[in-house]
């Protein structure tokens, strides 16, 4: 395939020859051209001139991740190895041997064991590099559509092969290769929507936008005809940000936006092809710069282990200079005697002193090197080994339904699995399954709880978990695209398609389905079969009935009961209060499309004119068009023009009644024909199957709801939407205005033109906290007013029970806007929209002057399901002394009520809400948070802020009991700064659980970095999307959920999973199994190498200290490796403290492994001392055997060398706390390994092997009754202590881990049933009684319980409600709290302080809250909060604490019941407009 | 030892494989190995269950101890083979470089090391350019000891001279250059070490224990382990089982003082001992095994009592953090 000789697009000459903004920008054009400076028009010339100056160096779209070549492997590896000391250490010990006057051993076997481990190294690091290099490939060899200058049309090639500037065409469902700047599209607006899971996690669909002035194409585009340059940034890692311009050739210039960028990794969407140019390609894509690069991981007890290293080498030198003083004095002792041993030098003179210490010394390091054990790497990496590959074979861990089991993708860091203190989770996808479902709802006050619904869920649930047989996800798998591109697809939709099949697909049919269910974004049968409450559908029918017999009359609307008004306009919400986007599944995205006249929104006043003229024959209409046009092009005159036209608007407008029905027909002429055909489709699925892509599942799950009573989303256009209705059929619905859903409206609404009625209404959907205040005030002087505030406060009941369910809630409002109020609203709207300068601030608050006076229509509970077992696993985890937060980029209240589903939010536990707009507000809110937290605790001294935190500090303690803590996005930027992150980290270390909501990737990131750094603590990130993968790379360990939003995650975890759930068992069974094996390896090696050198050491005392070995060189350069290695593999492979069972049944057991029990300093050394002794044991007796004996040096050391290896191996024994038959082989083999070996080199040379020369010793030794007697006593003498010292232990002060021990030996079939209870979270109730440092927390526990089931019957009433008005305590705490009154109040009552502030946190329910507070208060400063959005819980209670600053920190209990009393809900008097656009006002400047 | 084998059946571990078998998956098998549920003996270390150790270890030394004791201490009469020991102290024959400087080619008699001694011999290696034979350190300071002599009037005392080194010494490490020539012959282009007065091959007037097969010379060869040591140097033969070997009496032993050893502040002794199936005269092995056992037995006593105070407690332990 022929290229392009060089891509016209570079980087910006040399700087200086034109603007300095240069130096930031790219220039892009397309490859296409010839290339530059042939034959270039004139006008042109500069800009091309230009291009061609500088060196270009622009990255193409190859993935390189590997770190090796072929030829610099070696090289680069060898380098690499070198980073780790102690092979820099062992090289240089092996090559001091080569230096005559030193040298211990022959120099060519002291390099053996160094290059065994350089080579066994190299192996694994070849074999890794070779994986990532086969991954790395099959990306780049992925294909794509690439226009061809010389074909002339899009021809197939592989990714790596795209350059910048070229045209890359995409089908529906492809993979983004490159950073591309959308150009065309096959929709008809220049539209097309991209799935950006891979990139930020949220499987919802973005919009993308053709380039302005592309979309205006009426024929196909072509690249060929491209000629325009573009100027973008340089790459960055910025993924909510592109800014950049097209310039045309005729010099025109258009904006880009973030809108016309696909990014790579995302998925293409609803679109049936798209054109672009790629404006990044390879490394230089927005996705990978994400991606911080790899780290190289190294384990804790691995660091750990190192300083102990360190530790043995600075024990080696003192012992070698001990030595070599030594030595020092005693040749000056000996040498002026000329005594006959001293051996002179070879040329006769002898040594003096200090030559003799130096080289002594020298040698000594040799000798004695085996302290640095030269095998524990060795050892320890292949350890890890078979732990990974146990870890990889455990069939718990196997999860059946996506056939995957657990892979461990880093080798190294298997044992930071047991001490993980921090584990930050992902939300969507990874503790839920990202399926929303329609569970309940609330309409005009009436619940209806949809038991039925409830039971389908819970099928679902069991059928998920206990069923062998695979339930396919994508059951009814719809199909994207028309293109055809995925036959198999369409197979597996048809098989699939029917019940009965389902239940019988084969494994890889699953399997496949669910491969293409990661290709489909949300519409499992779960999702989609809502079954209908009985009651509600028959309501829904009833419904249907009067308006179609009352359809023709004036207003139908009128006919029907304020009931079933209501359920018919809910309904209508539902369906149509959204984005979703309708398809078909054998065809893409419908083009023909019934249009009204004009594009809707309506965009100008002319358009509102003209649609509500009744008909176009008037006068008007040609002007009005006319002036639509000048609008265009100088839109605020002729917009200043009309409105000045006052007087013919609303003369328009009074025309507009009576003309009305004629122009409903307009929508619904067509409806009414095949009616009769709808009426025999009717049911919960009618006729032909729809697919709906919503923006967010919570939007298709309310769609699929609608449709279960048949009201069916049919169509949606830009301007209409179609609906089809029981006994009504197809209406449509003009829409008007959309106004899309903000973080800080927390509602969407959309303003369509009623068919039935030709009113013009606005639905809103929202957050029950910002629906239930913009209500219209209701009178409670009629009947009518009295009736809407009960169902209000009914409906309000219903939310906090759905909250405290843990449902995602929604309220559905309506409002009925008169034409004059319409006309008034759609001018300023108007203005806002045409507004140059703060478009969005003015977009803003003209939403939230439409969104007033809302008439409350009912809510919705959806349930976002949790993963299965999820809240059993948090449960277990934090049993287990881990903390855990959750870092989500989702909003706040999709957090807070899946926490609460988790579990991890306890409802009777108090959540502190961080929302800050400016650094000073976000820093007051941390210091009150921190005053608040300290005086919670008073045990705490305040002092420790300043001092810092202490870095190991457990945190059990911690978890004990603490408030929770939510953060939003922003907040966590400011909290994240320099200055406050001490106090951000000392607030969330008192936190039991950390939610960060609306974080970016790079956020994450930091946040676990922060913890990492700061806390020492060891952290474990867990996600499954692309945007995890820098958290996932920062943490010590990162965990990918395998196989739901692509392998990004995957690829860059050290560990996968398939589900969250097997987090447990990875974390509790086999990262506690992992940390105690090894570190009771690296303790035994420790104790083995040093006892064994402890062993020559002594021996110099009585060898003049001239670095002399009794054991023979052989032996000692092999013992490590060969004779004593196996049993403690095996051991430190195969054994378990604890059985899985009672691990599990006891999480607690784990916090062993985050305070390093096993492995810390002072186990350290006592290790070493008692090594110390051992040796000194093993030394003297055969010393004190031999003494004055006729023995001769190596004929001495054999028995030492065996007393030591049998000495080892008891000592092991005593360490090994499971036996299997492994175990005993393996002893068994290490001491015939020894004998046959001993046997066998004493036999084999009579003169080899200088200076020993073992001919025939150990066979003497065989028939010496001494050696014996030695090999029995020595061992036995050594190990005394330490076996009397084991079981003294054991006895009087047993560790948990024993104590665990014990109990699964006492009980050993108990622990097996408990582990089908244990899934459901609950510990077996004699362990939990007997945890006397759990009592404390108990009683805590019931306390607050107490208080919560004390609030439930009505005693304590918040603070507003009449009958709490005598609680005195009450009505204190109800008013704003200044700075510093918060801590008094708390010690005054102490004894309510277990209980997390109950009472002190009552604040007003309902409205009445800190919005009027805030806004009446003149703010210092120019910051403003944003009212913390608890969604459903912050009605309960809220505080201003600041108010002066207006920020609010907020205390919510959530697990306030809701109160019978319907005179509880006092909704205070809706917020003016003022107030709200002052607040928007100020907060769009953080935008 | 609490000896409880938790045999876990393989089978009932989990769910059985699929049937069938149709598609290959990726479920790991269900074997005990792979599970990690192999049948183990898993003893828990406490008082309990180890003091029953210590009383085992107290009941089987103390008699070894008082066996090994008492043999060690019989060694005194002097029945059986009588052996001669010459012992020296603070001689470091263990010496790093004193150790390394020979050549064990050229003592066994490998003609081209005989004439080219290895470099470790340095700097015995050669003398007036000529190889010494024997060369290194440890031959160099050697042959002076064995000029011990019994010149008496009195009844000499038969010495058995060889059969004191080691019998794969004798014959296998150690040989004379290789040729059926008087050893002379075999030796020439050698000279012999400094310190010697005679050349290797004039070292006895027996053939067989002539030159590098002298058993002197090879029991020299043999460094000491320890600065005090003693060496096998003649043995005396029993007779006949009715008599001692050496019947009380006084005996004369002539030493001639020619090898100082007050340059290294060093001793001189001669030992006369005879062996037992333990070897020589040591009681510490018997102590030691006695002092071992009573301590160990002592210990379980001490557990046991705990074992007794604190086990219901310890029965009803559970885990607390």
């Amino acid at each position: 395939m022929e290229r392009e000789p060089a891509a016209a697009a570079e980087e910006p000459g040399p700087p200086g020859r034109r603007r300095r903004r240069e130096g930031r920008m790219r220039t892009v054009c397309s490859n296409l051209q010839p290339p530059p400076g042939a034959e270039e028009p004139a006008g042109k010339g500069a800009p091309r001139r230009r291009l061609r100056g500088g060196a270009q160096h622009l990255a193409d779209n190859r993935l390189k991740t590997t770190k090796y070549t072929l030829l610099s492997f070696l090289p680069k590896n060898l380098f690499e190895q070198f980073h780790r000391l102690a092979n820099v250490y062992f090289v240089f010990i092996a090559l001091l041997n080569f230096v005559p006057a030193v040298n211990a051993f022959q120099p060519g076997l002291a390099l053996a064991p160094v290059l065994f481990i350089l080579a066994v190294t190299a192996f694994k690091d070849l074999w890794e590099d070779y994986s990532r290099h086969r991954s790395d490939h099959e990306i780049n060899h992925l294909g794509c559509l690439v226009f061809s200058r010389e074909e002339e049309q899009y021809v197939n090639r592989f990714w790596k092969e795209i350059r910048v500037g070229d045209f890359v065409r995409l089908r529906c469902n492809e993979t983004i290769p490159a950073d591309i700047l959308l150009l065309s599209s096959s929709d008809p607006d220049g539209l097309c929507h991209i799935e950006t899971a891979n990139l930020d996690g949220e499987t919802n669909l973005k919009r993308r936008q053709v380039v302005r002035g592309f979309s205006e194409l009426v024929s196909e585009f072509n690249p060929l005809t491209f000629t325009s340059i573009i100027e973008c940034e340089k790459p960055n890692n910025d993924l909510t940000r592109f800014r950049g311009c097209i310039i045309h050739d005729n010099g025109k210039k258009a904006g880009l936006y973030k809108e016309n960028l696909l990014l790579r990794g995302c998925t293409l969407r609803n679109t049936e092809a798209v054109v672009g140019i790629v404006i990044y390609a390879g490394h230089e894509t927005k996705a990978l710069l994400n991606n911080s690069g790899p780290r190289y991981k190294r384990s804790r007890l691995e660091r750990q282990m190192n300083c102990d290293v360190l530790w043995c080498v600075l024990l080696l030198i003192c012992m070698s200079l001990f030595s070599a003083i030594g030595h020092g004095l005693w040749v000056q002792r000996y040498q002026e005697k000329k005594s006959l041993f001293d051996v002179p030098e070879s040329d006769g003179t002898s040594l003096s002193p200090v030559p003799a210490a130096v080289y002594s010394f020298l040698t000594m390091i040799i000798v004695l090197q085996v302290l640095i054990p030269i095998s524990l790497y060795v050892s320890i990496e292949i350890v890890k080994v078979c732990q990974v590959y146990f870890i990889n074979q455990d069939i718990e861990l196997y999860d059946e339904e996506t056939d995957s089991q657990l892979q461990c993708r880093a080798l190294n860091i298997t044992e930071d699995l047991g001490q993980i203190q921090y584990i930050f989770s992902d939300k969507t996808g990874t503790l839920t399954e990202n399926k929303m479902v329609f569970r309940r709802c609330t309409v005009s006050g009436i619940e209806y709880s949809h038991d039925a619904n409830a039971q389908r869920l819970a099928r679902y649930q069991e059928a998920d978990s206990e069923e062998e047989e695979v339930v396919p996800r994508g059951g009814s798998l719809p199909l994207r695209g028309g293109t055809g591109g995925h036959p198999s697809a369409r197979a597996a939709h048809q098989s699939q398609s029917s019940r009965a099949h389902r239940r019988t697909g084969s494994r890889s049919e699953a399997r496949r389905v669910s491969m293409l269910t990661e290709l489909t974004a949300f519409s499992s049968p779960m999702e989609k079969d809502v079954t209908p409450d009985p009651k509600l559908l028959e309501k829904v029918h009833e419904c249907g009935r009067c308006l179609a017999s009352a359809r023709h009359q004036e207003h139908p609307l009128d006919h029907l009961s304020p009931e079933l008004s209501d359920i018919f306009d809910f309904f209508i919400a539902l369906t149509i209060c959204n984005t979703v986007v309708v398809t078909s599944p054998d065809q893409p995205r419908q083009k023909v499309r019934v249009r009204f006249e004009l594009k809707s929104p309506v965009k100008t006043i002319e358009d509102f004119l003209r649609r509500f003229t009744p008909s176009r024959l008037t006068l008007g209409g040609s002007s009005v068009g006319n002036a639509s046009m000048a609008a265009k092009s100088a839109p605020k005159a002729s917009l200043l023009s009309t409105l000045a036209n006052d007087g013919t608007l609303l003369r328009l407008e009074e025309r507009l009644g009576p003309g009305a029905p004629r122009l409903a027909s307009n929508g619904y002429s067509s409806a009414a024909d095949n009616w009769a055909a709808e009426q025999s489709a009717m049911g919960p699925e009618p006729g032909p199957e729809l697919r709906y892509e919503a923006e967010s599942p919570d939007e298709a799950a309310l769609v699929h709801a609608a449709r279960a009573y048949s009201c069916a989303l049919v169509g949606r256009l830009h301007d209409q939407v179609s609906v089809e209705l029981p006994h009504l059929g197809r209406l449509t619905f003009e829409l008007l205005h959309t106004l899309g859903f903000d973080s800080i409206r927390k509602r969407m609404s959309v303003v369509i033109r009623h068919p039935l009625t030709d009113e013009i209404n606005v639905y809103t959907k929202g957050a029950d906290s910002v629906v239930m205040d913009l209500l219209l005030p209701c009178s409670t002087d009629d009947a009518r007013g009295r009736h809407q505030m009960k169902i209000r406060s009914k409906t309000q009941n219903y939310l906090n029970l759905y909250a405290v369910e843990g449902l995602r809630t929604l309220c559905i409002a309506k409002r009925v806007l008169s034409k004059e109020e319409y006309a008034c609203w759609l001018q300023s709207h108007l203005e806002a929209e045409s507004a140059v300068d703060n478009r969005e601030e003015l977009l803003f608050q003209s939403a939230i002057r439409l969104e007033t006076n809302l008439h409350l229509l009912g809510a919705t509970g959806i349930e976002d399901r949790l993963q299965d077992g999820v809240p059993e696993t948090i449960a277990k985890l934090r049993q287990a002394g881990l903390q855990i937060w959750v870092l989500t980029g989702d909003k706040q209240e999709t957090a807070i009520n899946i926490a609460h589903a988790c579990k991890l939010l306890d409802h009777d536990e108090e959540v502190i809400t961080l929302n800050a707009e400016s650094q000073e507000a976000c820093e007051a809110l941390l210091d009150q948070c921190l005053r608040y937290v300290q005086s919670r605790s008073p045990q705490r001294t305040a002092g420790s802020l300043s001092v810092g935190f202490a870095p190991l500090c457990p945190p059990s303690e911690a978890t004990a009991s603490g408030p929770s803590l939510v953060i939003d996005g922003r907040s966590l930027a400011y909290a994240l700064q320099k200055n406050l992150e001490d106090k951000f980290l000392f607030l969330a270390k008192q936190c039991r659980s950390v939610l960060c909501c609306r974080s970016t990737p790079l956020q994450k990131s930091m946040v676990v970095k922060l913890v990492r750094s700061k806390l020492k603590a060891m952290t474990l990130a867990i996600g499954d999307g692309a945007n995890d993968v820098s958290m996932i790379q920062v943490a010590d360990v990162g965990v990918g959920i395998s196989g739901q939003e692509g392998m990004q995650a995957v690829m860059a975890s050290d560990f996968a999973v398939p589900k969250f759930r097997y987090l447990e068992r990875l974390l509790i069974v086999h990262g506690h199994w992992c940390y105690s094996r090894l570190a009771n390896m690296v303790l035994y090696f420790f104790y083995k190498n040093t006892m064994f050198v402890g062993l020559l050491f002594w021996f110099q005392f009585y060898c003049g200290f001239s670095a002399s070995a009794m054991i023979d060189q052989w032996y000692l350069i092999f013992f490590n490796l060969l004779f004593s290695s196996l049993p403690q593999l095996v051991t430190g492979v195969l054994d378990k403290d604890v059985p899985a069972d009672v691990l599990l049944a006891e999480p607690q057991l784990y916090r062993s492994g985050q305070n390093m029990e096993e492995y810390r300093p002072r186990t350290f050394w006592l290790n070493m001392a008692d090594a110390a002794f051992q040796s000194l044991v093993c030394f003297f007796i055969p010393y004190l055997a031999y003494y004055d004996s006729d023995t001769d040096i190596f004929t001495w050391g054999t028995p030492i060398t065996a007393v030591a290896l049998f000495t080892f191996l008891l000592h092991l024994g005593i360490e090994t706390k499971t036996w299997t038959w492994l175990n005993w082989t393996a002893c068994g083999f290490s001491v015939v390994l020894f004998f046959t070996v001993a046997l066998i080199y004493n036999a084999s040379c009579a003169t080899c092997y200088p200076p020993s020369n073992p001919y025939w010793t150990m066979q003497t030794l065989m028939g010496d009754p001494v050696f014996y007697s030695i090999c029995l006593l020595a061992p036995v003498a050594a190990l005394l202590p330490r076996l009397f010292f084991k079981a003294l232990q054991g006895t009087l002060f047993p560790t948990p881990l024993q104590l665990g021990r014990q109990l699964a030996k006492r009980s050993p079939g108990k622990f097996r049933a408990p582990r089908e209870t244990s899934a459901q979270g609950h510990i077996p109730e004699e362990a939990r009684t007997k945890l006397p440092g759990q009592r404390s927390v108990s009683v805590a526990r019931s306390v607050s319980r107490d208080c919560s089931s004390q609030v439930s019957q009505g005693t304590w009433q918040p603070a507003c409600s009449p009958e709490a008005g005598g609680e005195p305590s009450a009505v204190d705490m109800g008013m704003p709290w200044r700075e510093g009154t918060l801590p008094d109040r708390l010690d005054s009552q102490p004894s309510r302080s277990s209980s997390p502030g109950p009472v002190a946190v009552e604040g007003c329910p309902g409205g009445s809250r800190m919005k009027p507070m805030s806004a009446s208060r003149p703010a210092p400063l120019p910051s403003v909060f944003s009212v913390p959005g608890l969604s459903s819980l912050n009605w309960m209670s809220s505080l201003s604490l600041v108010s002066g600053l207006g920020s609010v920190l907020q205390f919510s209990r959530s697990g306030l019941p809701m109160d019978k009393h319907d005179s509880d809900f006092l909704p205070g008097s809706a917020p003016p407009d003022q107030d709200l656009c002052d607040l928007s006002g100020q907060t769009t400047d953080c935008f | 030892m609490a000896m409880n084998y938790n045999a876990k059946d393989e089978v009932d571990g989990g769910p059985p494989c699929p049937p069938g078998g149709t598609a290959k998956t990726r479920r790991p098998d269900n074997t005990a190995f792979k599970q990690q549920r192999l049948p183990a003996w898993q003893p828990i270390l406490t008082a309990g269950t180890v003091l029953p150790t210590f009383f085992i270890i107290g009941l089987i030394f103390i008699p070894i101890g008082i066996g090994i004791f008492v043999t060690s201490n019989n060694i005194r009469e002097i029945e059986g083979n009588v052996f001669m020991y010459y012992g020296l102290s603070n001689f470091y024959q263990n010496h790093r470089r004193y150790v390394k400087s020979r050549d064990d080619g050229q003592l066994n008699g490998d003609p081209s090391a005989l004439l080219n001694p290895s470099k470790e011999c340095e700097p015995y290696r050669r003398n007036e350019d000529k190889p010494i034979a024997p060369c290194g350190a440890i031959a160099n300071n050697t042959l002076e000891l064995f000029q011990v002599g019994n010149a008496s009037d009195l009844t000499p005392i038969p010495l058995k001279k060889k059969g004191i080194a080691w019998w794969t010494d004798k014959n296998v490490k150690f040989r004379n250059p290789p040729g059926t020539d008087p050893l002379e012959e075999r030796f020439k282009g050698t000279t012999k070490p400094v310190n010697w007065v005679k050349p290797v091959y004039m070292l006895d007037s027996d053939e067989d224990n002539n030159g590098f097969i002298n058993e002197d010379f090879i029991v020299w060869m043999r460094t000491a382990a320890l600065p005090t040591f003693r060496k096998l140097y003649r043995l005396i033969e029993r007779k006949n089982d009715l008599h001692p070997t050496l019947p009380a009496g006084r005996y004369y032993l002539n030493i001639t003082y020619n090898y100082p050893v007050h340059s290294f502040d060093g001793r001189k002794r001669m030992i006369l001992s005879t062996i037992s199936w333990m070897g020589g005269k040591n009681p510490f092995l018997g102590i030691a095994y006695i002092t071992i056992g009573s301590i160990s037995f002592l210990l379980g006593v001490v557990l046991l009592v705990i074992n007794h105070k604190y086990r219901n407690s310890s029965n009803t332990a559970d885990i607390t953090i």
